[in-house]
């Protein structure tokens, strides 16, 4: 089976996100970049479907020419060729990277046949728009569920199954489908020593996308208002216990 | 007009989407709802009191169980017959999905998780505080659009009645659902075990890197079980494989607000932080006393948790049998 998964490149920040003077990005001065853990949990369960089933995946993402990093990950962790939209003016709004995504989707088709699946993942971990896999898919005129927990193919469907307040429900989507999945639907595999070699010689295709922008910007990012605590240290070592126990009692726990 | 979803399972409401009817009022706009299958008639009694002057309802034999996309495109004819200039839905996974459905299907914006709302709805933009990282960031967004589609975060609005209960009249909308759209409607469900579960704990025991290895968390265990608790964990936990993924406390786990949470051996970065920051009392326990959890907690232990840890549950079992 053919899969592509989309994935965008992210800063990890640490204890604080700190925010650049013009208030307009996340400072990442000192900062690496990851790819948002849904959809590394996107990637995995494209290698474990062609593992299982044969055929092969695209890893595909529109950011900045250093995104490439995150493609050859993928590929380190068994996707098979990356496909790079490279922008140059910061992050683009939902509906201007869901029309570039769809384009470029139309456009591998076009080449090398349609793709069974498309994962995504539920939502982006810096922007959390929960709308880019959704837009696509209608786009192209497939099914999509969202936020997957469990996810595998047979005869020509994708069960998919998610959380919901009353239970686990179950979904059952005619290929092609289009699916979100969210971190806990399995657990990613670190890249071997074979996969790192494999990621430095794959293809990763570059392309420049254009697309119209969409009708939700960004005016300035913000922090929340801190929490600040004075923290009673209770004492150092098991000595501290009884410390502990007291405070469990204050607060009416220990009944 | 406000045109609010309401968010139900076979019938019975989900108690979120007054969050959503809530904030509806702040525009000082007529609010109306949406519900979706012949199932949700009954809950236009309900809606009265949050000042809903008209229920609009929605009948078709897809309807019977939640679909995305049967929703979706309820929501977008719902938008093409009333013409409401705002749509309101609480952002849970049914709300931000079926108005990333209608979205797409207007080819319109879409703004999820707003924590606050300003300006009017009329007008052709409307400026909000949505929330980015899953709250370990906000950003000031302004979403332009003939109609405005926009989730409300789940628990920034305390659901409350109105002061002048509306008619909550039922109005039947006419649609057109292609039957092709069963394919994503819900084909089965297992029902949820009763008990605690970590969103609902009274205590949580939360454990890190620190602990380090999957039987390190048995004596976090022994304490959980002697408050009535259970046990959490850190991402840096699931990725190693000690506990499972549903344990995990955070910006991609789970939520959580307990009266206690414990957390020992977790460094506090903001991702997890944003799953914890609800706990009514943190107690920190952790080797390194400049560690982000320590400074945010009400309460810390410096030490090693695998000596601490059993220490507390000793005690406790000291105090229980006194
Ligand atoms: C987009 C994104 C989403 C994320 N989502 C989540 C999420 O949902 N949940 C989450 O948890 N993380 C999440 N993370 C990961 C997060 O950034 C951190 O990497 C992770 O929380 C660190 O886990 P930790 O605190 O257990 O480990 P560490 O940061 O390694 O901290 C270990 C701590 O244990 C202390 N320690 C060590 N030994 C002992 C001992 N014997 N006794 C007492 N203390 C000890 C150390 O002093 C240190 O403070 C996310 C990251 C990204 C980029
Ligand atoms: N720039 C991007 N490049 C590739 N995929 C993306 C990009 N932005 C979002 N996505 C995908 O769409 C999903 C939903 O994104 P969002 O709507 O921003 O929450 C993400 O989890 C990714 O799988």
């Amino acid at each position: 089976m053919r899969i592509c998964v989309c994935v965008k490149r992210v800063p990890a920040p640490g204890s604080k996100i700190n925010i650049t003077a013009d208030g307009q990005q996340v400072d990442t001065t000192n900062l690496g970049f990851t790819t948002s853990p849904h959809e590394e949990c996107a990637v995995e369960a494209a290698a474990q479907l062609v593992e299982e089933h044969g055929g092969e995946a695209t890893v595909l993402t529109l950011g900045p020419a250093e995104a490439e990093e995150q493609l050859r990950y993928a590929i380190s962790v068994g996707m098979h060729r990356g496909v790079l939209l490279a922008t140059a003016d910061g992050e683009w709004d939902p509906q201007r990277t869901a029309r570039a995504l769809t384009t470029a989707i139309t456009e591998l088709e076009a080449v090398d046949g349609p793709f069974d699946l498309i994962l995504f993942g539920n939502e982006s971990a810096d922007a959390g728009g929960f709308q880019v896999g959704i837009r696509v898919a209608h786009a192209l005129g497939r099914p999509m569920v969202n936020g997957a927990k469990g996810l595998s193919v047979a005869d020509g469907a994708a069960s998919v199954e998610r959380e919901a307040d009353a239970g686990r429900e179950t979904y059952s989507l005619p290929l092609p489908a289009v699916v979100g999945v969210k971190e806990g639907v399995n657990l990613p595999r670190y890249p071997t020593m074979r996969g790192r070699l494999a990621s430095k010689k794959a293809e990763v295709a570059s392309n420049q996308p254009s697309a119209d922008a969409g009708g939700l910007a960004e005016q300035v990012l913000k922090s929340p208002p801190e929490r600040t605590s004075q923290t009673i240290v209770l004492g150092t070592g098991p000595d501290a216990a009884p410390a502990v126990v007291d405070v469990l009692e204050e607060l009416g726990v220990l009944s | 007009m406000i045109l609010v979803l309401i968010e139900h399972d076979r019938g019975s409401l989900a108690p979120a989407s007054l969050e959503a009817l809530t904030a509806a009022r702040t525009f000082g706009d007529a609010v109306e709802a949406l519900t979706i299958g012949d199932t949700a008639d009954g809950l236009a009694a309900d809606l009265e009191a949050y000042g809903v002057t008209v229920v609009h309802q929605a009948h078709d034999d897809v309807l019977g169980d939640y679909g995305p996309e049967a929703w979706g495109e309820v929501v977008a004819q719902a938008v093409r017959a009333l013409s409401p200039a705002v749509v309101l839905a609480t952002g849970t996974d049914r709300g931000n999905e079926v108005l990333a459905q209608a979205a797409a299907r207007l080819d319109l914006p879409f703004a999820a998780n707003a924590i606050e709302l300003r300006g009017s709805a009329d007008a052709d933009t409307l400026d909000m505080t949505r929330v980015r990282w899953g709250g370990s960031l906000l950003e000031d967004a302004s979403l332009t659009a003939p109609t405005k589609l926009v989730t409300v975060a789940h628990h920034a609005v305390d659901a409350a009645p109105a002061d002048t209960p509306g008619a909550a009249t039922p109005s039947l909308l006419a649609v057109e659902i292609d039957p092709s759209l069963a394919r994503t409607v819900v084909s089965g469900r297992v029902e949820r075990e009763a008990g605690v579960t970590l969103a609902t704990a009274p205590v949580v025991v939360g454990g890190g890197r620190g602990v380090g290895s999957a039987d390190g968390f048995a004596p976090l265990q022994e304490l959980a079980d002697e408050l009535g608790g259970v046990v959490g964990c850190s991402r840096a936990v699931t990725n190693n494989g000690w506990r499972n993924h549903t344990d995990q406390v955070g910006q991609t786990g789970t939520r959580i607000a307990p009266d206690v949470y414990f957390a020992c051996g977790i460094s506090g970065a903001i991702q997890h932080w944003v799953g914890a920051m609800a706990s009514k009392h943190i107690i920190a326990i952790n080797t390194d006393q400049q560690a982000n959890m320590v400074t945010k907690a009400g309460h810390a232990v410096i030490g090693d948790l695998h000596e601490v840890v059993p220490a507390i549950t000793a005690e406790i079992r000291r105090r229980k049998s006194a």
